[in-house]
């Protein structure tokens, strides 16, 4: 394989964020003609590495080195680097659903005739690319009106109106179904033998055992190791073992759970898509909470968690179609999220900026937010009581902050999760679910906020913790349950759980030895 | 330089969320003092006050409506229109169906009610845009005027009138003064000291420093002497005018909003579904009754302003209302609402509203005619919003604190990095 060139190399590149390092020191090679995979969990820095090559970071806002076709590329935008043929197919598609087949292909691209579009030579190049992606369909197609794969085709075909050398795609079978997911490899493996190179970033392990000839390995921002999967006989678990190696002690302070009886449970609970109606994202989930623990979530994403936690929380996402909630012992029947907080729950959701907070608020405001009721006489909010409660909680979270009146769009990120702790603390919630509670908080905040949540676990208190890193889900929680393709596929112990055997649950179906 | 920062700071409110609203009270002293000395104190006399006052009084009304439609996000272009709607009725109801005025208040206020529930009914609950509900609305209203009305004006009684052209009642000694007036500006100045030992002894209750005294009693004598100055305009005008029947409404509908706005939960919930209306939810919002009660609420209003409006004018006709909208959204904006919603106040508003109709007077008075006064009010309202959008993307802050930025480094306590830097690694973490 070394007798190969090189297309590729990028060396010790290392991007900082203020706070955090989301790369440091990493190397990648990529020879021509071959389909390296990229794997890492989630927050590896895979998705900031392939920003870095495609110039969404531009040359010069971080360190290190890239070498393409023999020489240094420094790339200042992504057209820059599209001009140099390398193409990157995200996971959300950037395709305008209103447009047709042909439009997507030539947008920002298109050819011309004296100036105007010349949409009989665009048909023509279109079934041209459609055909070279296997794609049948009419060129004057809406991209509406094709199903998700066949739009995943579209984006490749655009790849190739640009005459891509390198073609880099994000998840590109995260969405697709199995049927789709084998058109899609069958086609990569096409390209790999007319000499195209591809970069693939998956989750699914076993399509990247099946496809790829390089695998190269992140994990916490650094390369763990680039394997070459036929001469290193690379299995799934090797590369699990690669993706989830780390000592995990000392990241987690020091606790005793005091586990109390089940006093909250969740029964066959199913929840259709809000807009796909045929799209079934909670498939008859039951779990339960006692207090005083900490449940973990384990899945990867899109296997349906914050949509199950969110439809529990008074019916916040999809339309409910059947199942119970059970709170000591009575079943409670909760149609808004108003229901949800009067009867304890609380829902600290995964996106504290989009939709956990207000941002136009100072501490105090958004800190009383969920339960103005508790704060207010007669229907007349008592300002003296909103600053105490603030004050009260910015001291026993030791949010940093001049004052409780400082925007909360001034905080850092750990300092504004430890806001909306505060926020629904006040509520005096008896469950607790929290969503991804530590995503873009720097470590050191991270053992503050996983202090609070045990805390708040040893107050009897039911605490669900949701999050995509399994060192985090077994360092914290008490029991894991793990959740794949909108369905609970295991319950694993605090004491049985590894990441292999989570990783194992959470991408498959099959049931494994339950406690 | 310490005295005069504690002075900026502390003078109007405090947090920098008042600066902009801070900046336009200066900017109204300055048009105000701009158009005194340029039609040669005309502009505070007794009789152009309270002409000031009773023109611009249902504007202002239909300001406060509106800031709490723009605060929750949306827009009603219908008000003229409705108010006309309103006002046509009212006086069809006196003059054709015998209905005594005040029971035709209360006949138009339901009016509004009505018309209001029709268009919170398609933002809230269908999800129709307020754009595209109030454009309609103040279509079908403005034809429904006309139609009702046949195009042609219709008189109101005496009695009706009284809201929109009636004044303090005279009474008690001969002061040469209007004793009404006067009381009702000493009522005003005690409200105001009342309310600064309220507010301090608020901020002692957060362990926070009261502003030092001087300030305090700096601003008191401010507000006071202007209240007393206002006072006594109003009450020495021509005999039989004092303080009109409309600001009276108006200062009740001040008072009562504002306090909506700030103290209760009502209130808080408006601002919640503004800045961030899945938060909101998210939180217990329940966002439908918001937006449906922003959008009833204003036609109510819109329809009280119609009332005083044809109360005024003696008569309700075919072109009321025309363009009030457009004023009212005007001096939302001027008074330092946000564009994306979320954020602004009743008395911002009214200060806006007032630096539009001063503006307008003063021009008038000058002998401007209203084609160069419409091109200066959108001028002004041009470079308003624009002064807002700027701060905005130079992160949300007020013209002073931009200038004050390159001296800020020696400041204490660093507020953390920029809120955009952490987004970036967080996406990572979603994709990567």
């Amino acid at each position: 394989m070394s007798d190969v060139p090189i297309l590729l190399e990028m060396r010790s590149i290392t991007k900082e964020f203020p706070g955090v390092k989301a790369l440091s020191d990493v190397n990648l090679v990529v020879r021509a003609g071959e389909i390296h995979a990229i794997c890492g969990e989630n927050g590896a820095g895979k998705s900031t590495l392939m920003k870095v090559l495609s110039g969404v970071y531009p040359h010069g806002t971080y360190d290190g080195k890239i070498i393409y076709q023999g020489s240094e590329s420094k790339f200042s935008d992504i057209r820059a680097s599209e001009n140099a043929g390398i193409v990157i197919i995200h996971q959300e598609l950037a395709l305008i659903p209103g447009m047709s087949i042909a439009e997507n292909i030539f947008l920002g691209n298109e050819p011309r005739k004296r100036g105007a579009i010349d949409w009989k030579a665009a048909n023509r190049m279109a079934l041209d690319l459609m055909a070279r992606v296997g794609l049948e369909e009419d060129p004057d197609t809406l991209i509406k009106d094709i199903g998700v794969g066949k739009q995943q085709l579209v984006e490749i075909a655009k790849a190739f109106a640009k005459d891509v050398k390198l073609l880099i795609l994000d998840e590109p079978t995260a969405a697709l179904n199995e049927a789709d997911s084998k058109h899609l490899l069958d086609l990569l493996r096409g390209f790999r033998s007319r000499g195209i190179t591809s970069i693939m970033i998956s989750h699914k392990l076993n399509e990247i055992e099946a496809i790829a000839d390089q695998i190269t390995i992140l994990r916490d921002g650094r390369t763990v190791e680039t394997l070459d999967v036929k001469a290193d006989g690379v299995d799934e678990d090797r590369i699990v073992r690669g993706m989830v190696g780390r000592e995990l002690s000392s990241r987690f302070p020091d606790h005793t759970p005091k586990i109390g009886d089940v006093f909250f449970e969740v029964r066959n609970w199913n929840v259709r898509h809000p807009i796909s109606a045929d799209r079934q994202v909670c498939k008859n989930e039951s779990f339960v909470v006692r207090r005083g623990e900490i449940v973990g979530f384990a899945g990867l994403m899109g296997a349906g968690r914050t949509e199950l936690a969110m439809s529990v929380f008074g019916r916040s996402y999809g339309v409910y179609e059947s199942g119970t909630i059970i709170k000591d012992g009575k079943e409670i029947v909760l149609k808004s999220v108003a229901d949800a907080i009067d009867n304890g729950l609380a829902y600290v959701s995964e996106d504290r900026k989009a939709i956990g907070l207000n941002l136009l608020d100072d501490i105090k405001t958004s800190t009383v937010a969920a339960k103005l009721s508790k704060i207010s006489h007669h229907g007349v909010l008592n300002e003296v009581e909103e600053y105490q409660a603030a004050e009260a909680y910015r001291k026993e979270l030791r949010t940093k902050a001049p004052t409780v009146d400082e925007s909360v769009s001034k905080l850092s990120g750990g300092n504004q999760q430890k806001v909306v702790l505060a926020k629904w603390m006040f509520t005096d919630p008896d469950l607790l679910i929290l969503d991804e509670p530590t995503r873009g908080i720097d470590v050191g905040a991270k053992y503050e906020i996983y202090g609070i949540i045990q805390r708040l676990a040893d107050q009897g208190k039911g605490v669900v913790v949701i999050s995509s890193e399994l060192p985090e889900l077994i360092g914290l929680c008490d029991r894991i349950y793990t959740v794949f393709e909108g369905a609970i596929t295991g319950e694993i112990a605090r004491a049985d759980a590894t990441p292999e055997n989570l990783m194992k649950q959470m991408t498959s179906t099959k049931k494994m030895a339950t406690r | 330089m310490s005295r005069l920062k504690d002075l900026q700071k502390n003078l109007f409110g405090g947090t920098t969320s008042n600066a902009r609203q801070f900046g336009m009270i200066f900017t109204l002293v300055a048009i105000v003092v701009l158009f005194q000395i340029l039609t040669d104190g005309l502009t505070l006399r007794s009789d152009n006050l309270i002409a000031l006052f009773q023109q611009n009084s249902y504007i202002l009304i239909l300001a406060i409506g509106m800031l709490m439609v723009i605060v929750a996000g949306h827009i009603d272009l219908s008000v003229g229109s409705v108010a006309a709607f309103a006002g046509i009725l009212v006086a069809k109801s006196m003059t054709e169906w015998d209905l005594p005025w005040p029971a035709a208040i209360v006949f138009g206020l339901a009016i509004g009610a009505v018309i209001g529930a029709w268009q919170g009914f398609w933002v809230a609950y269908i999800g129709v845009p307020a754009f595209i509900v109030t454009l309609a609305g103040m279509l079908l209203f403005r034809g429904g005027n006309q139609f009702i009305g046949n195009a042609s004006t219709v008189p109101v009684p005496e009695g009706f009138r009284e809201i929109g052209s009636g004044f303090l009642p005279e009474f008690g000694p001969n002061t040469g003064y209007n004793n009404a007036t006067l009381l009702l500006g000493l009522a005003a100045a005690l409200a105001v000291v009342w309310r600064e030992i309220q507010a301090r002894k608020t901020r002692r209750a957060m362990d926070a420093d009261p502003a030092p005294m001087w300030i305090s009693i700096l601003r008191m004598a401010i507000m006071v002497g202007v209240i007393a100055f206002a006072a006594l305009r109003f009450a020495s005008g021509r005999v039989g005018t004092s303080f009109p029947i409309s600001g009276i409404i108006l200062l009740v509908l001040v008072i009562a909003y504002s306090f909506y706005t700030r103290n209760t939960a009502g209130g808080r919930h408006i601002y919640a579904v503004g800045g961030n209306s899945r938060a909101a939810e998210l939180s217990g919002v329940k966002l439908k009754r918001v937006n449906f009660f922003v959008m009833m609420n204003m036609s109510v209003l819109a329809a009280l302003a119609g009332m005083i409006f044809v109360a005024r004018s003696a008569a309700s006709g075919p072109q009321d209302g025309n363009g009030w909208e457009l004023d009212a959204i005007a001096a939302v904006f001027i008074g330092g609402a946000a564009v994306a919603g979320g954020i602004g106040t009743i008395s911002g508003s009214i200060v806006g509203g007032l630096v539009m109709a001063v503006l307008n007077n003063g021009l008038q008075l000058m002998g401007v005619g209203t084609d160069r006064v419409q091109i200066i009010k959108g001028l002004v309202l041009l470079l308003a919003v624009a002064i807002d959008v700027y701060n905005k993307s130079q992160g949300r802050f007020s013209i002073i604190g931009s200038l004050m930025r390159p001296f800020r480094r020696d400041d204490s306590a660093p507020p953390a990095s920029p809120p955009d830097a952490e987004r970036e690694p967080a996406k990572a973490a979603v994709s990567g």
